[in-house]
């Protein structure tokens, strides 16, 4: 390397490093003070805890005075059956579109790609109302629903991509020895899904975890809201507890950050072998 | 994709292909059209009629639309939430798109050492809830904690301070900047994977002609991931367009300071629900959802028509 290679190396780490010191820069600053007693918060916000400013008094009051694990299984319940949901009916529709031959199966598959761009927040009145009259009103099902059918057109768009990469033959060969369709399916064709379906899998997680408006609207007690709704609720009523508020907004930020970090290989594979075109 | 269909299932029964398609459609088609495009279309429908105190409804015709862009206590919310939102929209097209451009560029440098790291740490911000990062910055910029006119004054810029979010003039760019801070990544992963498909050959043959690596990227990398920016920028107006959490946390549902930073989304839930100044309405707010639908239909259309159809022309 010669030394003009390497001070433009060095120019673009530098660039690269004070980004990702921007970007990450303000999610730490919350979650290491919201680890301090109130006087270090304000006094010293940018060093971090040590044995005299470490405490638990934010997270302490946040537990008392919220019903954060409530909200937290509400989160996990809604977001794993609807995940659960898209990732069967979005296989098997994607596997009768790809596989099988009808009349209207272009304007089948056209029909089903709207939810792609056209955003389902906008039928929210419509919304509100069927379920107020089919009695789901204040229900985790009402939310699951919603989530599924936001979630199917993107899975069934990136499954039918990947279904059509099986080989063929793989089908007519099992097909020649008279299993029957369904078993093709769910035996041969499902568990080649395996990596397709971790893509679609953190898809359908992120925009159902961090969702704030159809908790909003269609949740109205304490038992049904879901982390994210729990939290924005709890922030407008203790704004002016700075421990608490930097406690459940670092709860909020935590599980969040272990799951991409643990995914973020599989994300990331996802993206740039161009599963979303 | 009529070619991947094998003999075999082609030659099917008619009544056996019936039932399959049932059993494989059947849940996915039915939940989709209940929950996603009938909500769509009974709110547009919703949106030709009016309701009484006693909540009996009556067909208005377009009467709805003529109040919301016609009355003047009405249109002036509106022309306001729309004035913003393309305010919105504008600051994340000049600020979202260059910065993640620039970004995916520097990772895609041949050679570059912990890119993987960059990517991870740089993408974070994205998986985030909109409400955590809204609230986030909301204290980070908070006069009370410091914090930012602590680093400010540290780089002797202290002056520049202000009360960002709460001022009427910098509240609705301050907002924007902090989506384009949180969603950067999106841009940035796309075009970096669009600068990876680009064969090697050809920036072989640009280097071998003698040109640097910032030629090479903006006369050959940058017009071939044209189609992909184009794809970003549709992807940013569908979002923007139908924004709200941001500004509902930071802001409320009044979207202060005087309506500064009031967009399509929060003018929607106050029409629909109603707070502090009126009563809920859901058929005026059907209407509001209505014109937010065709103005995200224009958009798309503008995009398929006029941009994709050039783009296709190119390849």
């Amino acid at each position: 390397m010669t030394a003009e290679q390497r001070a433009r190396s060095l120019g673009v780490h530098l660039v690269l490093v004070a980004y990702s010191l921007l970007a990450v820069g303000p999610i730490l600053l919350v979650v290491m003070n919201s680890f301090k007693v109130r006087s270090a918060i304000f006094g010293s916000p940018l060093t971090p805890p040590d044995a005299s400013t470490f405490s638990l008094v934010g997270y302490e009051k946040v537990f008392r005075s919220s019903h954060i694990l409530t909200y937290y299984s509400n989160s996990l319940i809604v977001t794993l059956v609807s995940m659960a949901l898209v990732l069967l009916f979005g296989a098997m529709a994607a596997w009768a579109l790809t596989e099988y031959r009808f009349r209207g199966s272009t304007a089948l598959a056209l029909f089903l790609s709207i939810g792609i761009m056209v955003p389902i927040r906008l039928g929210s009145v419509a919304i509100l109302n069927m379920m107020r009259s089919a009695g789901l009103n204040d229900t985790l099902t009402a939310l699951v629903l919603v989530y599924v059918a936001q979630g199917l057109p993107m899975s069934i768009f990136i499954l039918s991509e990947f279904i059509q990469q099986i080989p063929r033959d793989l089908r007519d060969a099992a097909r020649c020895d008279g299993v029957p369709e369904t078993r093709i399916f769910f035996e041969v064709v499902a568990p080649l899904l395996r990596p397709a379906i971790a893509t679609v899998a953190v898809f359908t997680i992120v925009p159902i975890w961090n969702d704030l408006w159809f908790p909003l609207i269609l949740t109205s007690s304490d038992s049904t809201h879901t982390v994210t709704l729990g939290v924005q609720q709890f922030l407008g009523q203790y704004i002016t507890d700075w421990n608490s508020v930097l406690a459940a907004l670092s709860m909020a930020i935590l599980p969040v950050v272990i799951i991409y970090v643990i995914l973020s290989r599989q994300l990331i594979a996802g993206l740039t072998s161009g599963a979303v075109k | 994709m009529a070619e991947s269909v094998s003999n075999i299932t082609a030659q099917m029964p008619r009544a056996k292909l019936a039932g399959l398609l049932l059993f494989f459609l059947g849940p996915a088609v039915v939940i989709y059209t209940l929950f996603s495009i009938y909500p769509l279309v009974a709110t547009m429908a919703l949106s030709t009629y009016t309701s009484d105190p006693s909540g009996a409804r009556f067909f208005v015709g377009l009467a709805n639309f003529e109040t919301l862009l016609g009355d003047a206590l009405w249109s002036k919310p509106f022309w306001n939430a729309l004035g913003n939102n393309l305010i919105f929209f504008a600051v994340h097209m000049c600020m979202q798109n260059p910065i993640g451009i620039a970004l995916a560029g520097l990772l895609s440098l041949p050679g570059l050492r912990l890119k993987g790291f960059y990517r991870t740490v740089m993408f974070l911000p994205t998986m985030l809830s909109v409400v955590i990062v809204g609230f986030s910055w909301n204290l980070i910029l908070s006069p009370l904690w410091g914090v930012a006119a602590g680093a400010l004054k540290s780089v002797g810029l202290g002056s520049l301070f202000a009360p960002w979010l709460g001022l009427e003039s910098s509240a609705l760019v301050t907002l924007s900047l902090i989506s384009v801070w949180q969603f950067v990544g999106i841009p940035m992963m796309l075009i970096y994977a669009a600068l990876l498909n680009i064969p090697e050959e050809l920036i072989d043959a640009a280097r071998v002609d003698g040109l640097g690596q910032f030629r090479i990227f903006f006369h050959i990398k940058l017009p071939l991931v044209l189609p992909t920016i184009s794809l970003v920028s549709v992807l940013t107006f569908v979002a923007n367009f139908n924004a709200f959490d941001l500004i509902y946390s930071v802001k409320g549902a009044l979207a202060g300071p005087n309506f500064a930073t009031d967009i399509l989304g929060t003018f929607f839930y106050r029409t629909f629900f109603g707070n502090q100044l009126q009563l809920g309405n859901p058929t005026m707010g059907s209407a509001v959802a209505t014109v937010m639908f065709f103005i995200i239909l224009v958009g798309l259309c503008l995009y398929l028509f006029l941009v994709q159809r050039r783009i296709r022309r190119y390849v």
